[in-house]
């Protein structure tokens, strides 16, 4: 049942063949075992699960089920969640059970899906490695001495491990698509405005998106199907027409947009495909195990019958000073509402004076060094004398970050490179230098900048046999499309199959 | 661009964030380390470039002026550290 | 003069809508605390802002009403912004508000004043959100937040520093006041807080540069709006002449003692590290938009004034009574399109002084007076026709006011009020006051012009006075001198 895919788990639930309770139960058991060891939970609540599994099963029997009624699903713990405790792994809310659910999770709840926890995460999404969380360090489930990623690194664990089947995470600067290539699942980031932000802790709200993970395109895509959709409770989100994501797995990539799915056998699906590479994002400071696995999989894609273009993203190298000005500016800002007084943490009353003080204290032992640093950095540069230097001057870079994407997309349909810069490193190793931390999101930054989709598949292993993800970028909206190539990648290869030992 | 101690308590406080006189040395250690990274893009021509606040170049949309939201107070609270008669309660706001 | 004060006024009018600039809880006053402060509100983490339409309609209407109608005030692109500051009141650690390109830009607003009229412009409008409210009493020491105000749209108003003196400040205070309700976009309500004024003041040198100056926040009352400026004035004009300085503040109004003293926050509370706020996207108004609410603007205070010179031949003082509100110019048109235009200046005088003073008197606003325009036009008809003396009318009026009757005509049926207008009848009543009093007949002759009054006098007294005056004036001069 582990290694099902989502179809296959919904045919069973359809067919009756599994029960959602059975299915759950046998997730809650995993979590229980192995939780200890990995960290990728912080909340368990087998009650309420397991209560919405029997709810799902009910609607199964009625005749009335979605694609992913009685699946578990695990949620980012930035997901408001009604009724859970929702901590955005941080102690400022270490204490706050929402009291209402995001518009994510009632997406899932209207499909039937069962909520199978809270996974862990970088404190308020800003890491590269899962190590800022108030509830300590989720582990790589490949070498638990290493890192998953981040933010989302306790949903990419959870996945990978197999302790959910499938999994929601958000990305602001890379924070689905670089954990996703370090477990070796598959991760995908929208085009900005395609998942609701209303009641997804903000981070940088002009970055921010939600997006799947799961163990394989064909997964994520269904996934995104719940997701996916207009809010009008979220000023940003688009109002388009709905779309199925799963549409095009089956399309031969040049014949796409007529009506033939693809003949079973036929060796060159992706004909047609023109995979740019950015010659920036192969210089120095990729890995050579990385690299090597990036080009076997390039050559992979050309056996499938993509060609390869050159192209050039001449501001890439701008966009990690940029981000880090936008994101911390933006989250400064979004953070000054955990003041202690409305919910969440407030320090304790023999610590302050008055309410200076108690504002003090309570974000000071409230939020992590991190999340501390970034909204230093954030307050200073959008302060008086600074913003156009700093603020201003890194919107103007973000333009042109996105036209370079514009540029790329008139000479191919996709721009393919590494995810991350190296493959997992160990536990601690990068913890006391921000700067180091930072150049982590080095080719996943840009598409969060420009608005863009992207994803990462897994690929291959580097060193220490660790995973190695390949990052996809495509146009804006062009999410299935993207989900189809990355499908016809995983019909032809097994690394998405792969599991972990020991787990 | 480099912060001064003196900065990184006047942004502290702005922030309305304790720091410790240890905590502001080191923390202006890092975050002038973020500032070197940062720098680099202070130094290219943008010159004609608007900022780019959003993704796609869109406008407002409005909401029609209703009342769609019923009272919640004592769902939402019962997360607050403080309340009494319906009212958050907070140490004595001085003008 | 030795000195000269300069003032700005910011005004913040909460829009009349029934929902919050941002969210969908009400705005209703007097709701148990935090009952309509919904999750936006109250700013739980994850909850975003989505604009009001009804909020941004008023602003619209608030730039053509400032602007002459036309719509070149008003930017059609223009930007929320975050204005960053803590305060328990203020949810999201943050304001939105409008920073660099508020909706509207520039507009002007005419200010009648005892010795003449002046033009104060407007430099902006802007829209945002109120912050809750700090309840300072006691709760062992601490204070209460109710957060029902806020995200309650506002109208922030900001004028140029044009007024010299607290006369034009509440002059101006009062014609923007009866703006907003004239347009219906803020019902004015002081007490409630509805319309909040803050008063920029500074003091220089005629032909100096300008001063320092220091805002006085929320002043809620026009008394004392001038107060608080006069007090804060000679304050100032004090402290240079003792060779202090202004240090630029915020200050308080204490109505108690009628003083202003600075509030203690102080410096870097002005770093609000404004920026466009990326949850929101840039406000765009069409030109569609914009002509379907100049098309359904009534007719501004301004041209009603300037048509009743025109039409009515009324002058401004009296045309500015006239039209301090849109219910109060309705009533006047009504009485006057039924009279005619020559009974223009007559139903004026009676609308703003005797119609005004009863009201006044019982508190009432004009829409609730107990005469209405048809009944008060079918009064002075008869004033017009001669059947009534003014002296009746005024009597009538009081009558009817009192719900005696109906209408005049119905009154003086009953009371056989009908003025002796009759010629023949006078001219006989007339002879006899004559007869009866030669002294004053001898003294008027002589030269005294209160004998004749005194003739006068006892002519109405013979008509229980119903006598037509003007024609008994007219008769008893024709027989006196001859």
């Amino acid at each position: 049942m582990i290694n099902a895919s989502l179809k296959e788990l919904s045919a069973a639930l359809a067919a009756r063949r599994i029960s959602s309770v059975e299915l759950t139960r046998t997730y809650l058991e995993r979590i229980e075992r192995l939780n200890g060891e990995l960290n990728a939970f912080i909340t368990v609540d087998p009650d309420q699960s397991l209560a919405l599994a029997a709810g799902a099963d009910l609607r199964i029997a009625r005749g009335d089920h979605a694609p992913l009624t009685g699946i578990p699903v695990a949620h980012k713990d930035i997901y408001c969640t009604k009724g859970w405790l929702t901590t955005c792994g941080s102690r400022m809310l270490a204490n706050f059970t929402s009291p209402y659910d995001a518009h994510v999770i009632e997406r899932f709840g209207a499909a039937g899906a069962v909520i199978l926890g809270k996974t862990n995460m970088d404190e308020f999404a800003m890491g590269s490695s899962n190590e800022t969380s108030f509830y300590g360090p989720v582990m790589n489930p490949w070498d638990r001495a290493f890192v998953p990623g981040g933010s989302s690194g306790g949903s990419a664990c959870a996945v990978a491990a197999r302790l959910a089947p499938a999994a929601t995470a958000t990305d602001t600067g890379g924070s689905i698509r670089q954990p996703a290539a370090l477990t070796g699942i598959t991760g995908l980031k929208p085009t900005y405005g395609v998942v609701s932000r209303y009641g997804m802790i903000a981070f940088a709200s002009s970055l921010d998106q939600g997006g799947p993970m799961g163990r394989s395109a064909e997964d994520v895509a269904m996934l995104l199907n719940v997701m996916a959709g207009f809010d009008e409770r979220d000023s940003t989100s688009l109002q388009r027409e709905g779309e199925d994501y799963t549409r095009d797995l089956d399309r031969p990539w040049d014949g796409a947009s007529t009506a033939s799915p693809l003949q079973e056998g036929s060796r060159k699906p992706l004909r047609g495909l023109r995979i740019g590479i950015p010659k920036e994002h192969f210089g120095e400071g990729l890995s050579p195990d990385v690299a090597q696995a990036i080009e076997a999989s390039l050559a992979q894609f050309e056996a499938l019958g993509a060609k390869r273009v050159q192209i050039s993203l001449p501001n890439s190298g701008l966009s990690v000073p940029a981000y880090y000005v936008i994101a911390p500016a933006e989250a400064s800002s979004n953070l000054s509402r955990f003041d202690g007084v409305r919910y969440g943490y407030r320090a304790p009353v023999s610590e302050y004076r008055d309410l200076l003080d108690m504002y003090c204290k309570t974000r000071a032992q409230g939020f992590g060094a991190e999340v501390k640093r970034r909204i230093l950095i954030g307050t200073y540069v959008l302060s008086h004398g600074y913003y156009d230097a700093y603020y201003l001057k890194a919107q103007r870079i973000r333009r042109l970050i996105a036209q370079d994407f514009v540029e790329a997309f008139k000479t191919c349909d996709v721009v393919m490179g590494p995810a991350s810069p190296t493959v997992a490193f160990m536990i601690g190793a990068k913890a006391s230098n921000p700067v180091q931390m930072y150049l982590n999101d080095i080719y996943t930054i840009p598409a969060n900048l420009a608005g863009l989709p992207a994803m990462s598949i897994p690929c291959g292993f580097g060193d220490s046999k660790l995973p190695v993800g390949l990052h996809i970028v495509g146009n804006y909206f062009s999410e299935a499309r993207m989900l189809a190539l990355a499908h016809q990648y995983q019909r032809a290869t097994d690394w998405h199959l792969r599991v972990p030992a020991g787990v | 661009m480099s912060l001064s101690l003196e900065e990184v308590k006047r942004i502290a406080h702005l922030a309305r964030i304790e720091v410790s006189e240890a905590e502001a040395v080191q923390t202006q250690g890092q975050l002038n380390d973020i500032f070197g990274l940062i720098e680099s893009m202070r130094a290219v021509d943008t010159e004609g470039i608007a900022p780019m606040s959003h993704a796609q170049d869109l406008m407002l949309r409005l909401r029609e002026d209703a009342v769609t939201e019923s009272d919640q107070h004592p769902l939402f609270q019962s997360v607050a550290p403080q309340v009494e008669d319906g009212l958050y309660l907070v140490p004595k706001v001085i003008e | 003069m030795e000195w000269e004060t300069v003032i700005g006024l910011e005004i913040h009018a909460q829009l009349s809508t029934t929902s919050k600039m941002f969210s969908g809880a009400s705005t209703q006053f007097g709701a148990a605390p935090n009952a309509q402060a919904c999750a936006v509100d109250i700013a739980l983490p994850g909850v975003l802002p989505v604009a009001n339409r009804g909020a941004v309609e008023r602003a619209i209407r608030f730039g053509l009403a400032v602007n002459g109608n036309s719509t070149h005030n008003i930017n059609r692109r223009s930007i929320f912004a975050r204005k960053n500051y803590f305060y328990p009141d203020l949810p999201k650690g943050y304001q939105i508000s409008q920073y660099e390109l508020p909706i509207v830009q520039g507009g002007a607003v005419n200010i009648v004043l005892k010795d003449g009229e002046k033009t104060v412009h407007l430099t902006r409008a802007h829209l945002e959100e109120d912050a809750g409210k700090s309840l300072h009493e006691d709760f062992h020491g601490l204070s209460g937040i109710d957060l029902n105000r806020a995200g309650t749209p506002l109208l922030e108003i900001v004028s140029d520093p044009d007024m010299r003196s607290s006369e034009e400040a509440v002059a101006y205070a009062r014609a923007v006041h009866s703006l907003v309700r004239w347009i219906d976009i803020c019902d004015g309500n002081m007490q409630e807080g509805s319309f909040r004024c803050d008063a920029n003041v500074s003091v220089r040198r005629p032909g100096a540069p300008l001063g320092t100056r220091r805002e006085i926040k929320n002043l809620n009352s026009f008394r004392f709006l001038q107060q608080a400026i006069e007090y804060e004035a000679k304050w100032q004009i004090e402290t240079l002449q003792d060779g202090g300085t202004i240090h630029q503040s915020t200050v308080l109004f204490d109505p108690d003692t009628g003083e202003t003293r600075a509030m203690r926050s102080k410096e870097d509370a002005h770093d609000y590290r404004y920026f466009p706020d990326p949850d929101l996207l840039p406000l765009v108004v069409s030109e569609e938009w914009l002509e379907r609410v100049r098309g359904g603007l009534p007719e501004l205070p301004q041209a009603k004034r300037e048509r009743y010179a025109r039409d009515y031949g009324l002058s401004a003082y009296d045309a500015g009574l006239l039209t301090q509100s849109r219910e109060t110019a309705a009533y006047f048109e009504d009485m006057a399109g039924r009279l005619g235009t020559g009974a223009a200046k007559v139903c004026a005088n009676w609308v703003s002084m005797d119609l005004a003073a009863a009201l006044n008197r019982d508190n009432l606003d004009i829409a609730q007076s107990a005469v209405s325009s048809a009944q008060l036009a079918g009064l002075v008809a008869r004033i017009r026709d001669n059947t009534l003396s003014g002296k009746m009318a005024r009597e009538l009026f009081d009558a009817m006011w009192k719900g005696e009757a109906a209408s005049a005509d119905e009154l003086i049926e009953k009371k056989g009020l009908k003025q002796i207008s009759d010629s023949g009848a006078l001219e006989a009543i007339v002879d006899q006051v004559i007869a009866a009093n030669p002294k004053s007949v001898e003294e008027y002759r002589a030269g005294k012009e209160k004998a004749f009054n005194a003739l006068v006098g006892q002519a109405m007294k013979a008509t229980r006075g119903k006598g037509n005056p003007a024609q008994i004036n007219e008769i008893l001069k024709k027989k006196l001198a001859g």
